[in-house]
């Protein structure tokens, strides 16, 4: 599918977005200002932007404890996810979810999850429901090199395969699981070669390319809508920050992050972007002005906010119990 | 108002219910290794092969198709987490976790995901969902085929647990636990589905979270769960030709459990005992003895005895496994320890 204008934009945007925010957080948890375990997304934009550009807004995503780029992507607006951060009343889970658990099921955005591997099932009922409802909603299931040794990864995928359910699942491969290179944790050469074995459609792509990102999955989610079952992307890409704010990063070398670092996927995209005339310079300088100006709102909103009531403690737990 | 009843086993009960509720909500699906058995092979395109490994589904596949009686790989974790998902976003989903025991290889998916989900996201989903599982020794299946776990499962917010043990019970239960917004683990009894009962006919629901007394008495209280229940009514018989009256609480649902139901009734006997067939430590016998302790320690007459399985796996012969179980005789033994 060839890039419209409106789509560049979008991309664009929702790719400075998720940087401005990545990069605002790290300063805020440094500062003290954000509690608990954060886990960053930036470098990695253009594989939640480049899939999230091919889904609606009834379809569905799972997510991983790096969260906050899917999340972007899929809609969910940065004030409420800046407050979820700080733990306030007007988060998107009031409070009580924080970055690792960050969902807004209302825009099809099933959760971060705390455990790796944890979403592919879920992904899975999500393509159960929307293929007996007949919805046709298509979920994508982001999980990382690490999750791609978990047991649930595995099932999943062959439970969708057997089931023909409409799901796309996205490998992020960021190189590492928390400090563990892919190479001493995968057995295959490639994630994606792992299709094979569910008879499935796999492929490999830049991840640091939102256009291949895009296009790989434009062609699994028309499989998925057409009811011809799911696919598996593996998006091979690299984060910026350590596996969690506070990893000081001691087994990649400052070499390889630098020369990631200069084929940054957002500067990338604005060169392709304005070269082939679909974005101009001045498209470019608004996106990233106004993705400032709305973190500096959330965080402002956030602050703003007020704690939840300790009462909260004891509610949601349960729809009614007794 | 007089139900109709007709007299039916409590696996002819399990599925009646699951029939009611698939025919009343096009949501409801069932899901499970072997639930209908037999998928792609020829001849069975509409029929079931086993319909179940004990044949509680059996039937059903015929009445509502493949597409909603759904036979799984054996991948708990996935087909599990699978119902999850389905739940948070539109069916209300039946998955069939063969023997509880197996609750090894999917427990993330139920505990961390299905149980959580709901306070994770501030009240912003729901997950209508029942587990049905199969519990219980006497049947000769050994150490990985034979717990009963339910207070493991108890223990964890976000979760209801229910063991029923007659037929009309399991049978109202049942569409309670479906009907139901928050998941549900229901355990069903291995050595319970032969047994029959009068069964009342058409819509049945029993309110979650409500106790039932199983026999009237005031000699002693004896707070039984699932199969012991049954074992219970047998020592009471014994216990009368005594002289001794027991009442027969049955919390039916232990979480939420009807606390009140067991006060009231040890505020009239004074006596409890508490029968339970799963391992004694951080157990629902020693959850009830606490309550009781903790809130109606004043009319306590005597220290709470407990029947319960050993601290110990299931074990397979059968003059152990007998030993395993908590029996009639040791029953009505406690019941006399406390008078």
């Amino acid at each position: 599918m060839e890039l419209t204008s409106d789509k560049a934009l979008w991309i664009y945007d929702r790719m400075v977005t998720i940087r401005a925010f990545e990069e605002r957080v790290a300063k805020l948890f440094a500062d003290g200002r954000i509690p608990g375990f954060v886990h960053l997304y930036a470098g990695e934009e253009a594989v939640a932007v480049g899939v999230c550009a091919q889904l609606n807004d009834r379809d569905f995503i799972t997510s991983t404890h790096r969260g906050h780029g899917h999340c972007i992507a899929k809609g969910v607006p940065v004030a409420p996810m800046m407050a979820e951060l700080f733990g306030r009343a007007d988060g998107c889970c009031k409070g009580k979810g924080g970055s690792m658990h960050i969902a807004d099921v209302s825009r099809g955005m099933l959760g971060a999850n705390g455990i790796v591997g944890g979403g592919p099932p879920l992904a899975c009922g999500s393509g159960l429901a929307a293929k007996r409802k007949g919805s046709g909603a298509v979920t994508a299931c982001f999980f990382g090199d690490g999750a791609a040794e978990q047991g649930t990864t595995h099932e999943a995928m062959n439970l969708a395969a057997i089931w023909k359910l409409p799901v796309i699942f996205v490998a992020e491969n960021n190189g590492f699981a928390e400090s563990t290179p892919v190479g001493y944790h995968c057995a295959a050469s490639n994630i994606a070669d792992r299709a094979a074995s569910y008879n499935i459609p796999g492929v490999s792509v830049d991840g640091y390319d939102v256009v291949s990102v895009y296009e790989a999955a434009g062609e699994a989610v028309a499989r998925a809508r057409r009811g011809d079952g799911p696919s598996l992307i593996e998006a091979k890409t690299w984060r910026y920050f350590g596996h969690f704010e506070g990893d000081q990063v001691t087994y990649r070398t400052a070499e390889q992050s630098a020369a990631y670092r200069e084929h940054d996927p957002l500067t990338w995209f604005a060169k392709q972007a304005t070269d082939r005339g679909l974005l101009t310079p001045k498209d470019l300088e608004e996106v990233t002005m106004g993705a400032e100006r709305s973190i500096d709102e959330a965080i402002e909103f956030a602050e703003k906010s007020p704690l939840p009531a300790p009462e909260e403690t004891l509610t949601d737990v349960y729809v009614s119990y007794r | 108002m007089v139900v109709a009843t007709r007299t039916a086993t409590f696996r002819e009960a399990i599925n009646e219910a699951l029939r009611l509720e698939l025919a009343r909500d096009p949501d409801v699906i069932l899901m499970g290794e072997d639930v209908a058995g037999g998928a792609t092979v020829s001849g069975f395109e509409q029929d079931d092969a086993w319909g179940g490994v004990l044949g509680v589904t059996k039937g059903l596949v015929q009445e509502f198709g493949r597409d909603r009686v759904l036979d799984t790989p054996i991948s708990e974790s996935g087909f599990i987490g699978a119902a999850v998902g389905a739940a948070a976003t539109g069916l209300r989903p039946v998955a069939e976790l063969m023997f509880v025991d197996f609750f090894g290889v999917c427990m993330d998916q139920i505990f961390n995901q299905g149980a959580k989900l709901r306070y994770m996201f501030g009240g912003h989903a729901k997950v209508p969902m029942v587990i049905r599982t199969m519990i219980g020794a006497g049947f000769r299946a050994a150490g990985q085929h034979s717990g009963c776990h339910y207070s493991v499962f108890t223990h964890m917010p976000g979760l209801k647990t229910v063991v029923p043990s007659t037929p009309s019970d399991a049978k109202g239960l049942l569409a309670a636990s479906i009907r139901d917004d928050d998941p549900v683990i229901f355990f069903e009894h291995k050595l319970l589905y032969d047994i029959t009962g009068e069964l009342p006919e058409g819509d049945y629901v029993v309110k979650l979270g409500t106790a039932d007394i199983k026999r009237e008495g005031d000699g002693a209280t004896v707070v039984a769960i699932g199969r012991m229940v049954q074992l219970s009514l047998e020592a009471a018989e014994a216990l009368a030709g005594e002289g001794i009256e027991v009442e027969i609480v049955d919390p039916r649902t232990l979480s939420p459990l009807d606390d009140e139901a067991i006060l009231a009734s040890v505020r009239k006997t004074g006596r409890l005992v508490v029968v339970d067939e799963d391992n004694p430590r951080c157990s629902m016998a020693t959850d009830i003895a606490a309550l009781v302790t903790t809130r109606a320690f004043d009319h306590l007459d005597a220290p709470p005895q407990l029947v319960t399985a050993p601290h110990t796996p299931v074990p397979f012969s059968p003059v152990l496994e007998d030993v395993y179980v908590p029996s009639a005789e040791r029953i009505a033994e406690a019941v006399r320890a406390t008078l």
